[in-house]
Formats: C-alpha cells, structure tokens, sequence
C-alpha cells in the first residue's frame, strides 16, 4: 500500500467503498450531512473526529445498520448497500468490529472463529455442517495471528480485554471480508496492546481494504495512513496525518481543544 | 450403521442426559412389568393412576424441553408454551371425539355430544379427517407449527426480543384462550373436549392402554431429548447459543438472526404439541384453560428450577415441580400459587443455575452451557 497514490479520485474499479451524498437524521438531529468519501481496494483508511461527528453513524450505513434518509452507498463498484440488510452485507465481504469486543462468550475462542467462518449460512447448512480439515487449518493459522494458539479451548468470556478485541479481529479474518471496518480498536487497551493491534491491522492491510475509526492519535499515528476527518456529519479534511493536523479548521474543531 | 455413532457423539461426556435416558429406558420396562405382571397386592405394583400420573409428568418434561430448546439457547422467552401444547391436544382430542360416534349421550353417528347439544346439522369443515389417527397426529404437530411459523415470522422479522416477545406471547396465548372460550369456534367452548372412550380402538380405561400412553410418552422423551441435544450441538445450535448472547455480532457476520430464531422456534412449538398430544388421552380432557397465560409461564418455571439450557435440567424441573404440585394441592390447595411463586424467587434469587447447576454430578456437563456468571438477556416473568 502506498500513501501517495491516492490524491486524484481513482477510477471506479479501483475504489471498494463510495459514499454519495449520506444523509442520516435523528429526531431532527442530523447525524450524517451529504457526507461523501470514497476508499480504495486494499488501502488502509483512519476516520477521526470529535464526539458525535458521524463516525459510528457511518459505520452502521455501510454495514445496514441504519437505512440512511438520501444517498448511496457503492460497494466494489456498483452494489448498492442501503438496500440491502446486515447478513446480505456481510455476505458480500464487508467484516465490522464494534468498538466494545463483541465475542460469543459462551463458546471457546475456536468455536468462535468456527461460527466466524466463510461458508453456507444457512440453518440446514449449518444444522449439518461439520469442520473440514482445511477448515481448521485456516482456523489454526488465524489463532497464530492472533497469539491466541495456546488460548483456543478458552471460553471467550474468560479472555482478557486486548484478547477478546484480538479474537473478535480474527473472527473477521476467518469471514475473509474485502472491507474491513473497525471502530476503535485501541479503546481500553494497555500502550503495548495497542501497538500490537496497530501492527495487526497494518498487516491485515494490503490484502484487503481497512477503515478504523479512531480516537487515540498515537495509534492513528502508528497506522500511518491517510486519514478522514469528519466533522457534524461531513468530511472536513482528508490526507496525511500531518497534513490534517496542520489545517486550520482541524485544528479549530478538533485537535485544537 | 452411522446411527450408533451419532447416539454415542450425542451422549459422550453427558452425564446428564446419560442418566435421563437409562433412566426414562428403565421406566419403560418396569413399569410395564410392574403395572401389568405383578399382582395388585404385590409390594412393587404400580397402580394404573400413578401410571397415568408419571404419563402426565413426562409430557409436561416433553413440554418443558421444547422451552428449555428455544429459551436457553436461542434466549428467546416464550411465554406462549402453552397455546402449542394447548392445540396438539385439542387435535388428538378432536380425533378421540370423532371415535365416541354412536356411544355419545345423544348417540349421533358424527356430531360429538356439544355440537348436537348447539343444535348443529352437520360437521364443521375443520372437523373432518380427524376421525382419522394419523391425520389428528400430523395436525397435532403441524398446527401449532404453522401457528409458530406465522407468528415468529412477524415477530422475528420486526426484531421483537426481550420483554415485548414475552408479552405477545403471552397476548397470542391469551387470545386463542379466548376465541376457544366461544362456543361458535365449534371445540367444545368452555367444556372443552372430553369423555373420550378410546384410542386406536383401545380402550382408554384399560390398564394396557395406561401403561402403553406411558411408554409412548418415555419414548417421545427419550427422542426429543436426542433431537434437541443434537440440534444445540451442532454449529445452528452454537448459532443460536451466540444469538442469545450477542445477536448484533451474529447478523454482522451473515447470519440471518431471524431465520434460526424462526427455526428453533418451530420446531420447539412442535415438540410442545406433540407434548399436548401425549397429555390428553392420560387425562381424559381438554379445555381453553389451558391456554390461560399463567399456564405458560408455569412451564417457565419448571425450566427455570431445573436449571436452563442443559435439557435435562427442564425434564428434571417438571417432573419436580409437578409432583410437588400433585403433593400441595392435595394437602394445601390455595396455597399451590404461592408455593409456585416462591419457588420462582427462590430459584432465581438462590439458584441461578437451577438444580442441575447445582448438583455436583451433572456439573462436568453443565456448567459448559450455562455461565457462571448470568448475563441475563431476558427478563424474569
């Protein structure tokens, strides 16, 4: 992935994820505001903003949370996501992890990357459905990745904090998604964990296309890519790090205070 | 043959559901023996109303399963039960009506007593075929089915959970309460259906048809015990334990919520009516109030005691509270509700884990599906 290709708006075939004009209100409070930015396939995308600037709001169009009041969402060139619901998008490709680690915390951390597997969704399928070897190779490997190897007959819930965010980011892995949304994944974890994590992201990377949604500027500093500032509910700068914490109008909503 | 070892996969490290089933085999060979072979004098004669009694239990067991099924895994508080039991024993009713033909009081060849008694010409269309055993068998599961399928299909696909689920469960039971209160819907009103004389062309007095209700009712047991262990066992089951405990993560990852929870759902209304089905020709009657809403989360209760989301915590609560039932309201019959009540709260408050969580020898099996510590998604009726 390289930072400095992506200043002139790119062909179509090249961008995974376009908002268009995203307008999302509640009870008259307007979440999002004709917010439109588009990541390309295989970049790595850091949103930041202040509280109530439309980050998660965002995440929740993309991922059919939320039916936005006008405006499209374009995945992979042309699917349109506001039709569609949060199983038929996670079908087409697109993994979220949410901002408190969302694990099953019953199961053990192999049978959650089990049920996280690509494959047949379907009751019977499932019903039926017995772990193929290469299954669980891949399952194996996604454990290694995420040193939770020596974990894996855990239950979920007795996990620490910065595993669970990492079991819930190898569960993401193992849908095999093309877009990856992660909102803050460095929430609550110690200076190490988080450092770790942003290792583990900058590596899932390249292959497939990530947006994090972050507070920590350190972390966002660590991931060193180009970032989206949103504010009330519309992009208000996008570039490098430098570059944004440099412009004024940044500086005054945001990192300034 | 394959069977064998998915009986084996199905039991292996269970110690509970290994005892449930040598012990519901057992029942079924002794009491038969004991009842049919032994003299009445005989110390361990089984007299034909305790063989009736235990009946009556384990379709309430077979009942409390369908709940524990859909309750302690997929986390979805039915307190609607009882509408399914309800109609799969209002279908066998329907059939042991249709059997009385000419013995009834006013001897008409078709019409059951109540409609010649309402002054009816002729055999309402939704009567006919049920004078037929396997049709009234099929209708006994597929009607409440059907009745699950339509209404879980609204519910679920509107992503009614939690405490508003209970309560139109609760209004769904209420209002079939209602509707077969009326004399019109043709099922007997208030009297319900009754002074059934036999079943298959047995008669429902004889000893032999006591006892074979009985067995049939261990092997029903026995079979949905193994259905359902093999339902939660498998990834749709580890599916449904993950809706329970966080069903947003779930549909993110492409699952479509609505259509497990409708599965499980269905499936566990006919197993209820099934459940029903049992139940009537062992008591010889069946009216609206079973479909009372304090009826439903009764069986709630039953579960709960017996300790949710192990299968055969909800047999073993049933079959408990049952008997304790049978004890109390001989000895103190106002007080039954409140004994009920407290038992609740008891358990709720001292036993989270029900009784199965408790005892030591079911725990290695146990403690696996049900936390530690409860996080309770659903709130207590």
């Amino acid at each position: 992935m390289s930072t400095g290709s992506v200043q002139a708006r790119p062909e179509l075939h090249d961008t995974i994820l376009y908002l268009d004009g995203v307008s999302v209100s509640f009870d008259g409070f307007k979440a999002l505001d004709d917010l439109s930015f588009y990541v390309e396939v295989g970049e790595l995308r850091a949103v930041i903003g202040p509280n109530g600037a439309g980050k998660t709001t965002m995440m929740d169009v993309v991922t059919g949370k939320t039916r936005p009041d006008r405006g499209r969402v374009e995945f992979n060139g042309g699917t349109d996501l506001t039709q569609l619901d949060e199983a038929a998008i996670a079908n087409l490709g697109i993994g979220r992890k949410f901002q408190k680690p969302t694990v099953f915390e019953e199961h053990t951390v192999f049978d959650n990357l089990e049920l996280a597997l690509a494959g047949n969704r379907s009751v019977f399928g499932s019903l039926f459905a017995r772990l193929r070897a290469g299954a669980r190779e891949r399952i194996e490997q996604v454990l290694e990745i995420t040193a939770l190897a020596s974990h894996r007959t855990r239950r979920a819930g007795d996990l620490s904090h910065g595993q669970k965010q990492w079991l819930e980011i190898g569960m993401l892995l193992m849908q095999d998604p093309e877009l990856l949304l992660v909102d803050e994944p460095a929430a609550g974890m110690t200076d190490e964990e988080t450092e770790q994590t942003a290792a583990l992201l900058t590596r899932i990377a390249g292959t497939r296309s990530v947006v994090v949604v972050e507070h920590d500027m350190a972390f966002v500093r660590g991931l060193d890519c180009r970032v989206t500032v949103l504010h009330e509910g519309a992009v208000l700068a996008e570039g490098t790090l430098d570059a944004v914490q440099n412009d004024a109008r940044v500086v005054e909503v945001y990192l300034g205070r | 043959m394959p069977v064998r070892s998915v009986l084996v996969d199905l039991l292996a490290g269970n110690r509970g559901g290994q005892i449930l089933l040598a012990v519901l085999l057992a029942a079924a060979v002794a009491v038969p023996v004991s009842n049919l072979l032994l003299p009445a004098d005989s110390a361990l004669h089984v007299p034909t109303y305790v063989v009736s009694l235990m009946g009556k239990y384990l379709t309430f067991a077979l009942l409390a399963l369908s709940v524990d099924l859909i309750w302690g895994y997929a986390g979805v508080l039915s307190l609607g039960h009882g509408a399914f039991f309800a109609l799969g024993g209002y279908a066998m009713g329907m059939y042991m009506m249709r059997q009385i033909g000419e013995r009834g009081v006013y001897g008409h060849p078709v019409l059951p007593d109540f409609m010649v008694f309402l002054d009816w010409q002729e055999l309402p269309w939704y009567w006919h075929g049920f004078d037929w055993f396997p049709f009234a068998l099929v209708m006994a599961l597929l009607v409440p089915g059907a009745l699950a399928l339509v209404f879980g299909w609204f519910a679920f696909r509107s992503r009614v959970t939690g405490v508003y689920l209970s309560i139109i469960t609760q209004a769904m039971t209420f209002a079939l309460m209602l509707a077969f209160f009326r004399n019109d819907m043709g099922f007997g009103g208030n009297n319900g259906l009754t002074d059934f004389k036999d079943l298959l062309g047995f008669s429902l007095q004889a000893d032999s048809t006591r006892v074979a209700l009985f067995c049939a009712s261990a092997v029903a047991v026995a079979a949905a015990y193994l259905l359902c262990r093999f339902v939660v066992r498998s990834r749709a089951g580890r599916v449904l334990v993950a809706v329970r405990d966080a069903e947003a993560r779930v549909r993110f990852l492409g699952y479509r919520v609505e259509h497990y929870k409708l599965f499980v759902f269905v499936l566990s209304a006919m197993l209820a009516g099934l459940a029903g089905a049992l139940y009537v020709p062992q008591v010889g009657i069946i009216n609206p109030s079973e479909f009372a809403p304090a009826a439903s989360i009764e069986i709630v209760v039953w579960v709960a005691v017996g300790g949710r989301g192990s299968l055969y915590g909800a047999v073993l609560g049933a079959i408990l509270v049952n008997y304790a039932k049978t004890v109390f309201t001989g000895v103190l019959p106002d007080m039954w509700l409140f004994v009920l009540g407290g038992l609740f709260i008891a358990v709720t408050l001292f036993l989270p884990k029900g009784i199965v969580g408790t005892v030591p020898v079911f725990n290695r099996a146990g403690a696996r599906r049900w936390p530690r510590r409860r996080r309770s998604p659903e709130p207590a009726p």
